[in-house]
């Protein structure tokens, strides 16, 4: 995983609460590898309408936010269906439609979307909704202005007012984050504890473990 | 395998098989009449237990809650960490009782519940907590209803739901292929009667829902949270204080082609699903063939199964019969219209009466209009050809000659 430290990029704005995972990325394209290139689904039906031409309504699809790496919208965001796919249409360099986003802000997310986020180094900021609302409404007035998400400092920093604001972060998935860590070999740092602990259920709860 | 036309799902089904053989994964296959969607099948093998901690790559394994089950769904990347370490990193999560009380009038179900419940306490009510059911509706529950229940948890924002394990889980369990038998069977019951939540146990939030006043209800937007009685109407945007949640349901509205005040018992219906992992076990299909027992579907409609198991169980009692003899399709198990894969799709425009649990625009194809129901709700709306409170459905010859109460 890629270490996250400081994302300086071009925020888009989406006006839209309760954005599910579906809808980020619909189920009838969930067949390819990892690296498949799922970006190119990425809000696929939010998008393109029926016939397959752009929406020019959607942010996405404004020659604006072409670069944006920071996606703002409203409450709610990833909830519903667990499937990681949403996370790597979002991150997607190489076939996202804006090179593949690294910060998302919301004042809530669906909570398995968000740990999936954290684990592919897509850092989710969570910030009140009126808050998210001004930014939004900053982004709009301002199409194309940067947005810089520090990390380590915790705030995020509009270009075009020079507004900051301060966030919330877990320290372990900062932690992770910062680092670039995969979480399997920290893990395996614990293989004795974790060893014991099966031994035990083995012996004491002999019925937890299918024959 | 060989008949799965489409090279990536194939591909997507030869690699489950490749991996769990060389790794030593006992696999489920498709062809194996032990089968199914991992939150019907689980539970039926006995796999599901009191007091385990148990994730899938899906997020409605908050299903196996019912059982006492810390049961939680998880990205892909959580997935390989399981696999690679039997562990996962959590947090403490904070804790909500969501108390059932009261007697619901007759032809309300689990499903009724909660999606009332839902509209209660919103799409993101319970984002962040772990939910127990509890209370004297949920002691009188059977094993598949509290599965429905706790299924739709996530549709509610919480990762997991769960209910204490009591005489009837154990009932569900005894003697199921992967239960525990003999010595270790009681060693595990003891074990599971001490799991309960203490008399005086305190919890972040509580919430109580009252059975008597519900009815069979429907959704009318693209969230599970816009839930309403059979008998009640579209709501009014002008009504909703909140501005985002307003300009949802506008946006809602114009992708299900309502307009405020409309009476959800005057909606047509195009299309029919009956089955996914909130609703496609036994009492499920047994509770839509009793509804259509003698009728006509009026529009397409499909039947599927939750697991092999339910599919041959439900054969076994003639339901099969009930549901082709009106019209209905009889599939093999598995998720089709719930999500829109396998090609099971409704057009754009279409409006689906649907046992599913996720009314979010397009899951079950592009511009689809899903209503979510009850089996029963969605039985009568087949042969109906329209949302109708199941309990009013006249008698067959009546309803063939087009005479439906509204």
């Amino acid at each position: 995983m890629k270490p996250f430290s400081t994302v300086e990029a071009v925020g888009v704005p989406l006006n839209l609460s309760d954005v599910d995972t579906d809808r980020i990325i619909p189920a009838r394209f969930l067949r390819k590898p990892a690296d498949g290139g799922y970006g190119q689904f990425l809000f696929h039906d939010l998008r393109f309408d029926g016939a397959g031409e752009p929406n020019a309504n959607f942010p996405l699809n404004r020659p604006e936010y072409q670069q944006a790496h920071v996606l703002v919208a409203d409450t709610n965001f990833g909830c519903g269906s667990s499937r990681e796919q949403a996370v790597w249409a979002l991150t997607d360099e190489d076939t996202g439609p804006t090179g593949g986003f690294r910060v998302v802000v919301a004042p809530s997310f669906g909570d398995i979307f968000r740990g999936n986020a954290i684990k592919n180094g897509l850092l989710p900021v969570i910030l009140d909704a009126a808050t998210c609302a001004r930014i939004r409404q900053e982004l709009e007035a301002n199409p194309g202005s940067k947005v810089r998400v520090d990390l380590s400092a915790q705030t995020i920093t509009l270009d075009s007012s020079g507004e900051s604001y301060s966030f919330d972060v877990d320290s372990f998935d900062k932690h992770c984050l910062l680092n670039g860590l995969d979480t399997i070999s920290l893990t395996l740092e614990w293989d004795g504890e974790i060893s014991a602990y099966e031994a035990d259920v083995n012996a004491n709860q002999p019925w937890m473990v299918p024959d | 395998v060989v008949g799965i036309r489409n090279k990536e799902v194939q591909r997507v089904v030869t690699d489950l098989e490749k991996n769990a053989r060389e790794t030593g994964v006992r696999l489920f296959d498709i062809a194996d009449p032990q089968q199914g969607i991992v939150h019907v099948a689980g539970p039926e093998l006995g796999l599901t237990l009191p007091g385990c901690t148990l994730v899938c790559g899906d997020s409605h394994t908050s299903t196996h809650g019912a059982f006492g089950a810390l049961a939680f769904g998880i990205g892909a990347s959580e997935v390989a960490h399981v696999l690679a370490t039997q562990t996962l990193w959590q947090r403490r999560p904070r804790t909500m009782r969501i108390v059932l009380r009261g007697e619901p009038p007759e032809g309300v179900t689990s499903k009724d519940i909660v999606l009332s419940l839902i509209a209660k306490i919103g799409a993101a009510g319970a984002s962040g907590y772990v939910v127990e059911y509890a209370g004297p509706l949920v002691s009188r529950m059977s094993m598949e209803e509290r599965m429905t229940v706790c299924n739709m948890t996530i549709e509610g924002g919480g990762r997991a739901g769960m209910v204490a394990p009591d005489e009837e889980a154990f009932a569900y369990l005894e003697g199921r292929r992967y239960a525990p038998s003999g010595d270790d069977w009681k060693r595990a019951v003891e074990t599971w009667r001490t799991l309960g939540s203490d008399p005086d146990a305190e919890f972040d939030m509580e919430h109580i829902l009252q059975g008597d006043e519900l009815a069979p209800t429907v959704t009318w937007g693209t969230s599970p949270e816009d839930a309403v009685p059979v008998t009640g109407t579209v709501p009014d945007p002008a009504v909703q204080e909140d501005p985002g949640r307003r300009a949802r349901w506008i946006a809602a509205m114009d992708y299900m082609g309502l307009s405020p005040g409309m009476r959800m018992s005057d909606l047509d219906v195009d299309r029919v699903f009956i089955g996914s992992c909130t609703n496609g076990r036994i009492e499920d299909l047994r509770h839509a063939a009793a509804v259509v027992k003698g009728h006509k579907v009026r529009v397409p409609a499909l039947v599927v199964p939750g697991s092999t198991a339910v599919k041959q169980q439900a054969e076994a009692e003639g339901l099969d019969r009930v549901f082709v003899e009106a019209g209905f399709e009889w599939r093999a198990s598995g998720c089709s219209m719930c999500l829109g894969v396998n090609g099971d799709i409704a057009q754009r425009g279409e409006r689906c009466a649907s046992t599913s649990n996720r009314n979010f625009q397009g899951r079950q194809g592009p511009g689809a209009r899903t209503h979510l129901m009850s089996p029963a709700m969605a039985a009568a709306a087949a042969v109906a050809g329209k949302l109708i409170d199941f309990r009013n459905l006249a008698a067959p010859d009546a309803v063939a000659r087009g005479e439906n109460p509204t």
